[in-house]
C-alpha cells in the first residue's frame, strides 16, 4: 500500500486545529484571570502551576503527559510488529495506579511541606546529600530528553503523512512549542490538555467503531490479523518464552512511569493529596483508551496495511479508512497530543536544572524559560541531525536509568534508615550494570538469563533495579544511616 | 485497615502472572480472552483503589 497525500482539505483541518491550540496555550496568561496562589512566587507559578490544579485539570494534565502522542504512534507500531506481545503497555498502565495511590500522595505531602518541585529536591531533603541530589537530577534530565525528541518525531510522522516534505514543518512545530511553553509555563499544557484529550478520544473512538465495521466485526478483525502474525502454540496468545518478558516489562515500566520529571511535575502540581488519590481512581479511563489504541496495530493488519516502517502504521490506517478531512483531524490530534507532554517534559527538565544542577534553587523564572528552551533545542537537534533510532535507543536507556532512582525516591519514604552513601552506591552500580547489559544485548529491553539450563528473557531495567536494591541493602547493613536531617536545605 | 491495602496487590497478581490469561478461548464479544481479561482489569483496579481509599478514610 502506498501513502497517498490526503489533499488540501486534510491539511486545512490539520492547520486549523493545531494553530488554535498553540494560540490558546500561548495566550493562557492573558485570558486566565491572574490569581497566583497565596505565597507562590513567579517561578513556582510557571514551573508548577502554583500547586493549585484541581481534580479535573490534574486528570487532563497527567493523562495528557503520561499517555503521549508517541504512545499513539509507538504502541500500535509494536503491536503491528509483534502481535499480542505489544499489549504489555496495558497491564503496565493498570498496575501503575495502585502504586500511584500508595506512593504519590506521600511524595506530594513532603514536597508541599518543603516547597519541593522535583524528585531531586525531595531526595536532597531526605538524605541531605548533594552528590545524591545531582545523581537523581541527572537521571531525570537524561531520561526525559529523548522523550521530548520522540514527541517531535511523532509530529514529524503525521506531518509527513499529510504529504509535506522536508524539515520546515518540523521547525514550525518546534517554534510553536517553544512559544507555548515560554509564555504559558505549566498553565499552557494544563489548560490545553483537554483539547488534546477530547480530540484523541474522538479519533480513537471513531477508529475502533468504524474500522471493525469495515472489516466485519471484532471477531473477524482478530482472525484476519492473526493470519498476518506469527502463530502462537495451541490456545496461547503469546509466543513461547514471551510471558516473562511481558510481565517484567510491564512491572518495570510501571515502577518507572511516575519517577520521570514530566509525570512527577504533573503530580506535584496537584492541589492536594486527595486530588492525586481521586486521579488514581479516574486515570485508568485513559488506560481503556490505550487498550483501544493498541488494537489499531491489529486493525492495520486486518485492513491490509503493509509497511516495513512500523511507525507509519497509524497514519496509513487512518488514511486508508477515513475521509481525508477526518484524517486531517486525527493527525492534528496526534500533533497536539505531542505538544502537551513535550511542554511538560521541558518544564520538568528546566525545574531540575535550575533547582538541582545549578544552585539557584529555581528562584529565577527567566533562567527556567531559557533552560526549557535549550532542552527543546537539544531534542530538535537530535531529531534533525541524528537519526530517529538514536532517540528511540536513548529513550529505552532512559527508562532503565530513571528506574535506578526508585530506591532513593520511594524506598527513602520507608522508616528504614538508608544512608546517602548506600543509595549513591546502588544508583551507580545499578546504572552502570544495566547500561552495560543493554549495550551487550544490542539495545534491547530484555536480557536473557541462563538459570540452570533454563534460558529466560527478563526486563533489563528490572534486573538492574534488583542489583541496585541489593547493593543498597548490603551497604545499609554494613554502614547504617545516621539520623536523617530532613531540614537540610 | 492496613490489611485492606493488601487488596491493591490483586491487580499485580492478576496481571503479572501470565498463566492466568495467556489464552485465546473463551472469547467474549469477539475479543480473545487475552484481550478482554486485561481490559476487564481496568475498571476493576479503579474500583479496588476507590474501595481501599474510601474504606481507609472512614476508619
Amino acid at each position: 500500500m502506498t501513502a497517498q497525500a490526503p489533499g488540501p482539505v486534510a491539511l486545512i483541518v490539520f492547520i486549523l486545529f493545531f494553530a488554535a491550540t498553540i494560540l490558546l496555550g500561548s495566550t493562557v496568561s492573558w485570558w486566565r484571570a491572574h490569581r497566583p496562589a497565596h505565597g507562590a512566587d513567579k517561578s513556582e507559578d510557571w514551573g508548577l502551576g502554583g500547586r493549585q490544579f484541581g481534580t479535573w485539570v490534574t486528570w487532563f494534565l497527567v493523562g495528557g503527559d503520561f499517555y503521549t502522542a508517541y504512545t499513539v504512534i509507538a504502541v500500535p507500531a509494536l503491536v503491528y510488529a509483534t502481535g499480542a506481545f505489544g499489549f504489555f503497555a496495558l497491564p503496565y498502565t493498570i498496575i501503575v495506579y495502585p502504586f500511584v495511590f500508595l506512593v504519590m500522595p506521600i511524595l506530594w505531602r513532603i514536597a508541599h511541606a518543603g516547597r519541593h518541585a522535583t524528585a531531586a529536591d525531595i531526595v536532597r531533603a531526605r538524605f541531605g546529600s548533594r552528590p545524591l541530589e545531582l545523581a537523581i537530577a541527572c537521571s531525570g534530565l537524561v531520561a526525559v530528553m529523548p522523550y521530548i525528541a520522540l514527541q517531535l518525531i511523532g509530529i514529524r510522522t503525521v506531518i509527513a503523512a499529510l504529504g509535506l516534505p522536508g524539515e520546515i514543518p518540523l521547525i514550525v512545530a518546534f517554534v510553536s512549542l517553544a512559544a507555548y511553553t515560554w509564555l504559558g509555563g505549566l498553565h499552557a499544557p494544563a489548560l490545553t490538555a483537554f483539547i488534546k484529550d477530547i480530540m484523541i478520544y474522538i479519533a480513537v473512538l471513531a477508529a475502533v467503531i468504524v474500522i471493525p465495521v469495515h472489516l466485519g466485526g471484532y471477531a473477524a478483525m482478530f482472525a484476519t490479523a492473526a493470519q498476518h502474525l506469527p502463530k502462537p502454540q495451541g490456545n496461547h496468545a503469546l509466543m513461547a518464552g514471551q510471558a516473562v518478558p511481558y510481565a517484567t516489562l510491564a512491572l518495570s515500566s510501571a515502577l518507572a512511569a511516575f519517577l520521570y520529571p514530566h509525570t512527577l511535575t504533573g503530580v506535584l502540581a496537584a492541589r492536594s493529596a486527595d486530588t492525586i488519590r481521586k486521579n488514581a481512581v479516574m486515570l485508568p479511563a485513559y488506560t481503556l483508551l490505550l487498550g483501544l489504541i493498541a488494537m489499531l496495530g491489529l486493525m492495520a493488519h486486518a485492513a491490509g496495511i503493509v509497511t516495513t516502517h512500523s511507525s507509519s502504521v497509524v497514519p496509513l490506517l487512518f488514511l486508508a479508512i477515513f475521509p481525508s478531512w477526518f484524517s486531517g483531524f486525527c493527525f492534528a490530534a496526534v500533533a497536539v497530543g505531542a505538544l502537551v507532554p513535550a511542554a511538560v517534559m521541558a518544564i520538568g527538565a528546566a525545574n531540575l536544572v535550575t533547582r538541582n544542577i545549578l544552585t539557584g534553587r529555581g528562584q529565577d523564572v527567566g533562567a527556567a524559560r531559557i533552560v526549557a528552551f535549550g532542552v527543546k533545542l537539544g531534542a530538535l537537534a537530535c531529531v534533525l541531525f541524528l537519526n530517529a533510532q538514536f532517540a528511540i535507543d536513548l529513550q529505552l536507556l532512559g527508562g532503565l536509568w530513571i528506574l535506578q532512582t526508585f530506591p532513593a525516591l520511594v524506598l527513602g519514604l520507608t522508616r528504614i534508615r538508608f544512608s546517602a552513601g548506600a543509595m549513591l552506591l546502588g544508583w551507580v552500580i545499578g546504572t552502570v550494570f544495566g547500561t552495560y547489559l543493554c549495550f551487550q544485548d544490542g539495545l534491547k529491553p530484555t536480557h536473557v538469563l541462563a538459570l540452570g539450563g533454563l534460558h529466560q528473557a527478563v526486563s533489563t531495567g528490572l534486573l538492574a533495579l534488583v542489583v541496585n536494591i541489593g547493593v543498597v541493602a548490603v551497604a545499609t547493613v554494613l554502614v547504617p544511616g545516621r539520623r536523617t536531617e530532613t531540614t537540610v536545605a | 485497615m492496613k490489611m485492606l491495602r493488601l487488596a491493591l496487590l490483586l491487580p499485580f497478581l492478576g496481571l503479572l502472572w501470565l498463566p492466568f490469561y495467556d489464552r485465546i478461548e473463551p472469547s467474549f464479544l469477539g475479543f480473545p480472552f487475552f484481550y478482554w481479561y486485561q481490559l476487564a482489569w481496568v475498571p476493576l483496579t479503579s474500583l479496588l483503589v476507590l474501595l481501599v481509599w474510601k474504606k481507609g478514610a472512614r476508619s
